[in-house]
């Protein structure tokens, strides 16, 4: 394989792997802090239990999310350095402020409030962990910003065979970003949600009576996540009705619409044979114009038709995204949003119906659909991120001169094998201790030490 | 002062906070498996960095995020060129911040330890790494006149380069000893302070081993005269008084001095450099400098409006941290790691 190709699946596995743990952390620092605010506010030790349950695993989810980050900021460096060179002037910034920002505040509040239970007053205590969450969803926000530049480059000045900034503010506010933004924060929040809906259950089944850590849990997580589901499928469908005219391709793609029709009807079923032509399909007439126009005339555009614009405009080549992935990837997420949606309608319905309590029929439902947002998530990326093929900065730079000339292929082979080595190895220790913690009672554990007097401090000795 | 010399010192100054504070929790943790002669005096010396390791840890990240930001070629031809050192680097600092995460939450034996081992090997392989970096980069790197790197891995290790990697190591060991001796009591603090002790001339003779390499491998004769100045010759006596403050058991004041020596000499090592920052041994003419490597003039304008505003706070609240954190661990403190 050449360097490119290893070093996009070395993106892949890496990218996919750290955002197994970005979403929850994203979801379930707010929900923590929720829970801890409840806390300072009734002084009741039912929350406490609560905040220190989910943070235990908030905790061990948040370590793998941030080392598997680190690689994240170094890959585009070591990998696509010629990438690097041609946007830094303008990638670099998003980046550098995430790290001054956000990986500054998370990081050192985090630290204060694990090791701060016994340290601080019980309001800066709840502060810190607001500050967590703050500070990931912020770490979000700048990341995204930089990814937007690579959907839909805005701010810009081609000069010296490379893209200057012209406008931060452009670039901070790209129209990319009032979709994208909104749909990672939502997705957040279902993951947290349906992590905490599924542990819930699962103690719930197992002793349903005196349970209040997890029927609050539960209760909790059914309204943020009513909150985060019906978020992402409102930011998921302008993400949509704004892709249409940015990245038309990518919208296509999803379809597997290859010819350009009005008014357009939404697949449910295709299968074609990747040159061009259906071999079968059932398409719900003027659905697709409807959704992504608001109309139901109206011309969504095919993939030939967009490839033989491209090829006028930038000259012969493929510029026609892998559709077997965009197409499966959309109906998977969109498949396990809508899903999530009805489980969470229903879980809503058990709180209000006060049944937590007598084991209801469907409830062990909520174990097995954990994976669910992890699918969508890593589905929604690979739309995103294929979909925008051939393109590694949409409509500027193709992927093939992006990739490092002074790597050789043989050394992305051993990088791509290390990290899905230790990643593997890690994901495995990562699994244990959550079903352990995950498993437990919920109950304080007894303490093992009295708080020791304070000793010499640093200074003065 | 250009707003290239304001990015070059500004980059100076996170490679120092990353050098000076995770200084010390490598060094912590490369001892682990020598002072840490049971489980729990183990998890005492963990927690003597438990709140800020992760902290520290962000400094490096900042500084390559300025890199790529104010000089996009400089990220870009020092990482690709690092590649392999670059990747061991993150396999390492990946196990070892799981490793303090996850350790103290299973009590079997061998679980601990194998995360006792990826915490020593995680401490041990980064500041060996990024002192053959900075090393490499002082001396001069195959670079063509596209700002690419020609040469292979094995042209990084060369005897100079493994010194400086060695003298980052043993400065780490020493500072990390002596921070140990300012957070811990009893039984744990006495070995803390042998072994600065026996640190010490390990560190000042390497330090002159690299010093040596220095004058014989980079350019700072031409660039600070066979004097080299008021900075470098500091930091090495720092070095020199620590080793009387530890003697002295005064632990803050030994503390202070080998921060002082970490500081200098990544001073010394970007005065040398400046205003290179990458320089090629093909042709002088290629070498990266902080003006064919940087950013546009607005976007090094934005950004230092950015780092103007939000490093004193980072600085504010990390120092705070420390301040909530100044109590000793002793053998009744409760562990969280």
């Amino acid at each position: 394989m050449d360097v490119m190709t290893l070093a996009r699946l070395q993106f892949a596995v890496t990218t996919v792997y750290h955002f197994f743990f970005v979403p929850l952390t994203l979801g379930l620092s707010i929900i923590v802090a929720l829970m801890q605010t409840l806390y300072v506010r009734t002084n009741r030790e039912v929350y406490k239990d609560m905040t220190k349950f989910w943070g235990k695993l908030f905790v061990i989810n948040f370590a793998m999310g941030v080392v598997t980050g680190i690689v994240q900021e170094f890959q585009f460096g070591m990998n696509w350095s010629e990438y690097s060179r041609f946007v830094g002037d303008i990638f670099g910034a998003p980046l550098a402020i995430e790290a001054l920002l956000a990986f500054f505040l998370e990081s050192t509040f985090l630290g204060l409030w694990i090791f701060g239970w016994d340290k601080l007053s019980k309001r800066v205590h709840l502060l810190s962990i607001w500050l967590v969450a703050i500070a990931s969803n912020l770490s979000a926000l700048w990341i995204l910003i930089a990814n937007s530049f690579m959907q839909q480059p805005v701010g810009y000045v081609i000069n010296n065979g490379r893209a200057e900034m012209t406008d931060f503010f452009a670039v901070v506010f790209n129209p990319n970003i009032w979709t994208q933004f909104p749909h990672v924060i939502a997705s957040g929040l279902t993951t947290a949600a349906f992590f905490i809906l599924g542990i819930s259950a699962y103690h719930l089944l197992r002793r349903p009576q005196d349970n209040a850590v997890f029927q609050r849990s539960f209760q909790i997580a059914a309204i943020v996540g009513l909150l985060g589901t019906v978020g992402v499928v409102m930011s998921g469908h302008s993400q949509m009705q704004h892709l249409v005219t940015s990245q038309p391709m990518k919208v296509a793609a999803a379809e597997a619409l290859w010819q350009t029709e009005d008014p357009a009807g939404l697949s449910l079923l295709t299968i074609g044979n990747l040159q061009g032509q259906e071999v079968f399909s059932i398409r719900i007439p003027s659905l697709l114009s409807l959704l992504a126009l608001d109309q139901l005339q109206g011309t969504v555009r095919g993939i030939n038709d967009l490839q033989a614009e491209f090829e006028q405009n930038f000259g012969p080549g493929d510029y026609t995204p892998p559709v077997f992935i965009t197409y499966w990837s959309f109906r998977a997420m969109v498949g396990a949003g809508i899903l999530m949606l009805v489980a969470n309608v229903y879980a809503l319905l058990l709180v209000m119906g006060e049944q937590l309590g007598d084991k209801p029929k469907f409830l062990r439902f909520f174990i097995w659909l954990i994976p669910l947002p992890y699918i969508a998530n890593t589905t929604g990326w690979f739309l995103t991120e294929f979909g925008r093929y051939p393109w590694i900065v949409y409509g500027l730079m193709k992927l093939e001169n992006a990739v490092s000339i002074s790597v050789s292929s043989g050394m992305v082979i051993l990088s791509l094998v290390g990290f899905t080595l230790i990643y593997g190895v890690l994901m495995v220790a990562t699994i244990y201790l959550m079903l352990k913690y995950g498993r437990q009672s919920g109950q304080p554990e007894p303490i093992e030490a009295p708080v020791g007097a304070p000793a010499v401090s640093l200074i003065g000795d | 002062m250009d707003l290239n010399i304001i990015w070059f010192v500004l980059i100076a100054v996170l490679y120092i906070g990353f050098f000076l504070l995770e200084g010390f929790d490598f060094g912590v943790g490369i001892l682990l498996p020598f002072l840490g002669k049971d489980d729990k005096t183990r998890r005492m010396m963990i927690n003597t960095i438990g709140p800020h390791w992760d902290g520290n840890e962000v400094w490096l990240l900042t500084a390559g995020g300025a890199t790529f930001a104010a000089f996009p070629h400089w990220y870009a031809t020092m990482f690709s060129a690092f590649y392999l050192a670059l990747f061991l680097l993150l396999l390492t600092l990946i196990a070892r911040g799981v490793a303090f995460e996850f350790r103290s939450k299973d009590a079997h034996p061998r679980w601990r330890a194998v995360w006792d081992w990826c915490i020593f090997v995680g401490s041990l392989v980064p500041p060996l790494l990024l002192g053959v970096a900075f090393a490499n980069m002082m001396r001069g790197m195959p670079i063509d006149a596209t700002m690419t790197y020609t040469g292979g891995f094995f042209n990084l290790l060369n005897p100079y380069a493994l010194v400086t990697g060695l003298m980052a190591v043993a400065l780490c060991v020493l500072h990390g000893a002596i921070f140990l001796s300012l957070k811990t009591t009893g039984a744990l603090q006495e070995a803390s302070r042998k072994t600065a002790w026996r640190a010490w001339p390990a560190a000042i003779a390497l330090v002159i081993l690299a010093i040596i390499g220095t004058y014989l491998s980079t350019e700072i004769v031409s660039h600070l005269g066979i004097n080299p100045g008021i900075e470098p010759i500091a930091g090495f006596v720092t070095l020199l008084v620590a080793g009387y403050f530890i003697r002295k058991k005064l632990d803050t004041w030994a503390f202070v001095m080998t921060g002082l020596t970490i500081a200098l000499t990544v001073v010394t090592a970007f005065m040398i450099l400046f205003p290179q920052v990458m320089v090629s041994s093909t042709d002088p003419a290629y070498s990266l400098t902080i003006y064919n490597a940087a950013s546009s003039p607005y976007t090094l304008r934005v950004m230092t409006i950015v780092a103007l505003i939000f490093v004193p706070i980072v600085l504010g609240y990390q120092i705070w941290s420390f301040w909530v954190f100044r109590e000793r661990i002793t053998e009744e403190s409760v562990l969280e790691y």
